[in-house]
């Protein structure tokens, strides 16, 4: 199978402090990886690296390679602004346009990319709303402004924004996080039902979510990638001590 | 490896790993005492280890139950969860050992009646390759060593050539003189027990592999066993 990502000795930080140290990673494509460790050992800065949002930080550095489908994204004639169409992310924290509707949040992307043609919005407000699973929860209010929503409705238009400019990737930082055990599950069947069509990298803190959403798994730990194998394998029986004192919490 | 963060969980698991010693050390006394019963011919001491079995299917009971919170409460992972799942497996294995030592005392009450069984014979023999083998399960167990699992594994084969045995010498021996049929049954029962122990035995041999490394080598034969379990 042929790789989404393939990471080339990724060294990345923030003017003297490094973060990542040199790592090197092939993301499957059309599933879920999920990158887990410790706070501070580079999870987000990891996938912040996968769409360019790390240089976004005027201290931010990077070396080393990401290709997606054999493509270096760090290519001098790379348009970054590019780079984040084809790769979305998700926060933790839902982010909608307060003042904007539901149907004007999820068009939010394709208006400011100049694609937003009266003729198919509303085919593409559907079509996002229902790929998010919240189309019949507010396919009557899709004019009401986002703050009527719950916090994981929020979450799930936040999705929808992003599946309307049609990514290949979407990036995951602690999606549900802030959201109750019932919003949780509903994103995670989301995350299930997403990813036969996309690549899928998610930051979980939640080592159990991460067990019961993602096909593969990559443990971080001060920078370094400790091991990256199926979650099946990862989470029943890790190959290196310090995963296995990790996900059965015997660290620190 | 550290110590849990948890203690509560670490606590949890530590009851876990001491009911499956206590259950094991109680089963392994039993089948003991139902292979002495037989040899012996003590009545009262089958009587005795009869009267156990249900201290050992109450430990069944308690252990899964046990389980089933921690897997509820914490939901394991790694090696954690391999000792979890290990106990669930193993305890089932533990209480028909049990059932099978109480089986061998019913049969030692009924074969007091009869003439003795010579030292030389191979029941003694089998039993004390069983007992061998159930005794080195529970220490793989206890040093978590995969190495002594799998030569307990090799043992089970002696068990199965000497059953056979036993099972053609009963059966010439019932053929040539009909007054020894019914000891015979007897006799030809407690030698399938007691191959059924190591059946047993290799059992939880196969698990304490599982548990310590993550190799589940069931169904395999030892020269095509697999590296890893998962995958």
């Amino acid at each position: 199978m042929t790789p989404k990502f393939q990471i080339q000795n990724l060294m990345a930080g923030f003017r003297e402090r490094q973060i990542l140290a040199g790592i090197s990673l092939e993301i499957p494509p059309r599933g879920v990886t999920s990158i887990i460790g410790p706070s501070g050992c580079g999870k987000t800065t990891l996938i912040r690296c996968l769409n360019r949002m790390h240089e976004m930080d005027p201290e931010a550095y990077r070396t080393g390679t990401v290709l997606l489908d054999g493509q270096n994204l760090y290519h001098e004639d790379a348009d970054p602004v590019l780079v984040r169409r084809r790769i979305g992310m998700v926060f933790q924290t839902p982010n909608p346009f307060p003042n904007m509707s539901i149907r004007e949040n999820v068009l939010a992307g394709l208006r400011f990319r100049g694609r937003a043609r009266t003729a198919t919005n509303n085919n593409v407000v559907e079509d996002a709303l229902r790929q998010a699973g919240l189309w019949n929860e507010v396919r009557d209010v899709l004019d009401g402004r986002s703050k009527i929503l719950s916090e994981g409705q929020r979450q799930r238009l936040c999705i929808a924004r992003l599946l309307a400019v049609q990514p290949e990737v979407l990036l995951m930082d602690e999606p549900a996080a802030s959201l109750d055990p019932v919003a949780t599950a509903r994103i995670e069947d989301l995350i299930h039902n997403l990813k036969s069509d996309y690549t899928i990298v998610m930051v979980t803190h939640d080592m159990k979510q991460a067990a019961r959403v993602s096909d593969h798994t990559a443990f971080f730990l001060n920078g370094e990638l400790i091991e990256f194998d199926t979650s099946n394998r990862l989470f029943t029986s890790p190959r290196d001590p310090r995963t296995e004192a990790y996900i059965t919490g015997r660290f620190g | 490896m550290p110590r849990h963060t948890d203690r509560e969980y670490a606590a949890h698991l530590q009851q876990i790993r001491e009911m499956l010693l206590e259950m094991a050390g109680r089963v392994e006394k039993m089948i003991a005492d139902s292979v002495r019963a037989l040899v012996e011919q003590d009545v009262d001491l089958a009587k005795r280890t009869i009267a156990c079995d249900k201290l050992v299917n109450q430990s069944e009971l308690d252990t899964d139950e046990l389980c089933t919170v921690v897997l509820a409460k914490w939901q394991p992972m790694g090696r954690d969860l391999r000792l979890v799942t290990f106990a669930l497996k193993t305890v089932t294995d533990l209480e028909r050992m049990g059932d099978l030592a109480v089986n061998i005392c019913e049969r030692a009450i009924d074969l007091s009646s009869y003439p003795q069984l010579a030292p030389g014979e191979d029941i003694p023999k089998m039993s004390a390759i069983a007992q061998a083998m159930v005794r080195d399960a529970i220490d793989a167990f206890i040093h978590r060593d995969s190495d002594s699992a799998r030569r307990i594994i090799g043992q089970d084969d002696e068990l199965d050539i000497l059953y056979t045995k036993v099972f053609r010498d009963v059966l010439d021996a019932m053929a040539g003189d009909k007054t020894r049929v019914a000891r015979g049954i007897h006799v030809q029962s407690v030698a399938k027990w007691l191959e059924r122990l190591g059946d047993h035995a290799t059992n939880i041999a196969e698990q304490v592999i599982y548990m310590v490394e993550g190799t589940d080598i069931r169904h395999t034969s030892q020269a095509e066993e697999p590296k890893a379990a998962v995958g």
